[in-house]
């Protein structure tokens, strides 16, 4: 069943106070979007609403993790990491608290909503700051061990998540580590590597070129800071020739990560799609097309690529 | 040992709080001399408030451990401020009192704005202003819900904000939350000396009626001169007796006190004494000294 990773947001929370995890939720007015909500229905004094107030949300967050717990913050990705980005650097990662910067609704794939409510940026944001570790789900059930994964390692984290329900990518024995990518298909010609709802998209984008007589390998980049450096390079390495792709700007990404990382240490040609200006209102299909960040358009930016 | 009976345990004399803050001073005014730049204005303002609060008898602190668990909390949230923090961790015994002049120095534990892995006895980085309030509340509320639901023993968390600093918004968002919340285990302390960086706070972008603002936020408000012990000392008190509502006390200070060429000049927020000042600032301070032991002047 199609679900989006900010479902999974709530549900492990929940579960991780079941576990025993002296964790807490600050969220800013969002909480039924974010599902955060369901937290504080079973744990009220779990979850705060600061209201309307992103930069509250980080200081009362910092404050409580100094008390001993583990923090979760929320609100949409373009508030909840740019409204106040400078109290996420100064205090949560200056101090390195137990802080995990964990917004919804990140990428284009908010669709409807529009330019303003689109995060195109939050990787870039929380990449350059120091200590921060940066994870970006592909589905459901990789979100709720990218949660997981923060909850139990000390020190400030992003979890990237999103608003569309996304179809099963991985199943629910799903694991991962800090510094993580997954080669979820082998190729040999051309290495796709890609993050969030693109993984699946890359996935379909592999299909539709195989019978053109390209193999593509797609690999997960769901660390994107650390980055797992020796599956990608050895992905780079026997294809030749990689390909990025994520909805999130090209400036800064995880393809900038990609290509910062291979340029050092193992050039190959790496081409990175994502976006470039501001996204629109449509629908998450209409606006993937329309970007080139479907299966089809994933498809047309390999043979590119490739020369073909 | 507890929260309360290390609270007594800190507890000295108005006149030996008085003695105390004029030798941060000093300390200060060396400690500036010494790095070539800092903050003096701010530390000498606030030097009174923070050696009120520590030794009142209503701080709880363990001079042989600074990281007791059951210590209250105090955030300097004016960090530019750090000099007399600095000060006062080597009054406790947190510092080599002879460290204090390594501020601001390559490799130093004493950085510019206070760093909570270095220095001890610092709780948070901070010195990027309007974030001390938020930080402080969020550590209010995790007191609150460990005193209801574990019976631990209620620790108080006190903050101190500069005024020129109240203009930075998420102090509103941070003292709407605290109001809302009815945290009266928060004591912030406005250290208003009316002096930024560009002139006066009345004249830059005024904050007034201040008291006023609080109390619309449902803060209980007390005024106090901050520079008098006496009148800290009972407004410190009255807000932890206070319940109910968090507790803002409203210091009247003078940026720059204690040294007479650098009282009220806002020139003084960021320039350190040369050596010839800062022989004119330590005798100043000296004589002052001479006259809270001996009553007159030396």
């Amino acid at each position: 069943m199609a679900k989006a990773t900010r479902a999974a947001f709530g549900e492990t929370l929940v579960e991780l106070v079941e576990e025993g995890f002296d964790i807490m939720a600050v969220d800013a007015d969002l909480c039924g979007s974010t599902t955060t909500g369901k937290l504080g229905a079973s744990y009220p004094d779990r979850l705060v609403d600061v209201g309307i107030a992103e930069q509250n949300m980080i200081g009362v967050a910092s404050g409580l993790a100094l008390t001993g717990r583990t923090v979760f913050t929320a609100s949409f990705a373009v508030f909840g990491t740019g409204r106040c980005w400078e109290q996420i650097r100064n205090t949560v990662c200056d101090s390195g608290l137990d802080v995990k910067v964990c917004p919804t609704h990140a990428g284009i794939t908010v669709g409807a909503d529009g330019a303003t409510h689109q995060a195109l940026e939050d990787i870039a944001l929380m990449r350059v700051l120091p200590g921060m570790r940066v994870l970006v789900p592909a589905d459901f059930a990789s979100a709720k061990a990218a949660i997981k994964l923060a909850a139990k390692t000390p020190g400030p984290f992003y979890v990237r998540l999103g608003r569309e329900p996304l179809p099963e990518f991985y199943g629910d024995d799903f694991t991962c580590d800090v510094a993580f990518a997954n080669v979820v298909r082998e190729g040999t010609d051309v290495a796709i590597m890609a993050c969030g709802v693109e993984v699946a998209q890359a996935f379909e984008a592999a299909k539709i070129l195989e019978p053109e007589g390209i193999s593509a390998e797609v690999v997960d980049v769901m660390s994107v800071k650390p980055l797992d450096e020796e599956t990608i390079i050895a992905s780079a390495a026997k294809c030749g020739r990689v390909v990025t792709v994520e909805e999130h700007s090209i400036y800064g990404g995880m393809g900038s990560a990609v290509a910062e990382l291979l340029s050092e240490k193992h050039p190959v040609p790496v081409k990175r799609l994502g976006m470039t200006g501001f996204g629109q209102s449509g629908t998450a299909a209409e606006l993937l097309a329309h970007y080139g960040l479907d299966a089809a358009g994933i498809a047309a930016g390999v043979r590119e690529a490739l020369g073909r | 040992m507890a929260t309360e009976s290390m609270r007594r345990a800190a507890a000295r004399d108005d006149a030996e709080i008085a003695r105390i803050a004029n030798r941060l001073r000093r300390d200060v005014v060396e400690m500036l001399t010494a790095a070539g730049s800092g903050h003096p204005g701010g530390s000498l303002s606030a030097a009174d408030i923070l050696a009120t609060l520590f030794y009142s008898g209503e701080f709880a602190f363990d001079p042989a451990d600074p990281k007791n668990p059951a210590r209250d909390r105090f955030v300097l949230s004016k960090g530019h401020a750090a000099p007399v923090l600095y000060a006062l961790m080597a009054q406790i015994g947190y510092l080599p009192h002879e460290e204090l002049l390594t501020l601001r120095q390559m490799g130093t534990r004493l950085q510019g704005h206070p760093d909570s892995h270095l220095c001890p006895g610092v709780e948070v980085c901070s010195g990027s202003l309007g974030q001390g309030l938020s930080i402080a509340a969020g550590m209010a509320l995790g007191f609150k819900l460990d005193a209801a639901h574990e019976g631990a023993e209620l620790r108080r968390v006190f903050a101190i904000t500069g005024d020129g600093e109240l203009q930075e918004g998420q102090n509103w968002e941070a003292a709407m939350f605290a109001g809302n919340h009815g945290l009266d285990n928060l004591v912030l302390f406005l250290d208003l000396n009316n002096l930024q960086i560009d002139g006066h706070v009345s004249d830059v972008n005024s904050i007034a009626p201040i008291q006023d603002k609080f109390r619309a936020f449902g803060w209980h408000v007390i005024d106090a001169d901050g520079h008098d012990v006496a009148s800290l000392r009972a407004a410190i008190a009255q807000a932890v007796a206070h319940t109910g509502s968090p507790v803002a006390i409203a210091c009247s200070t003078v940026k720059g006190k204690g040294v007479s060429f650098m009282e009220d000049r806002c020139s003084w927020h960021g320039v350190a004494p040369t050596a010839e000042e800062c022989e004119r600032a330590l005798a100043e301070l000296d004589a002052a000294y001479e006259k809270l032991v001996n009553g007159t002047e030396a």
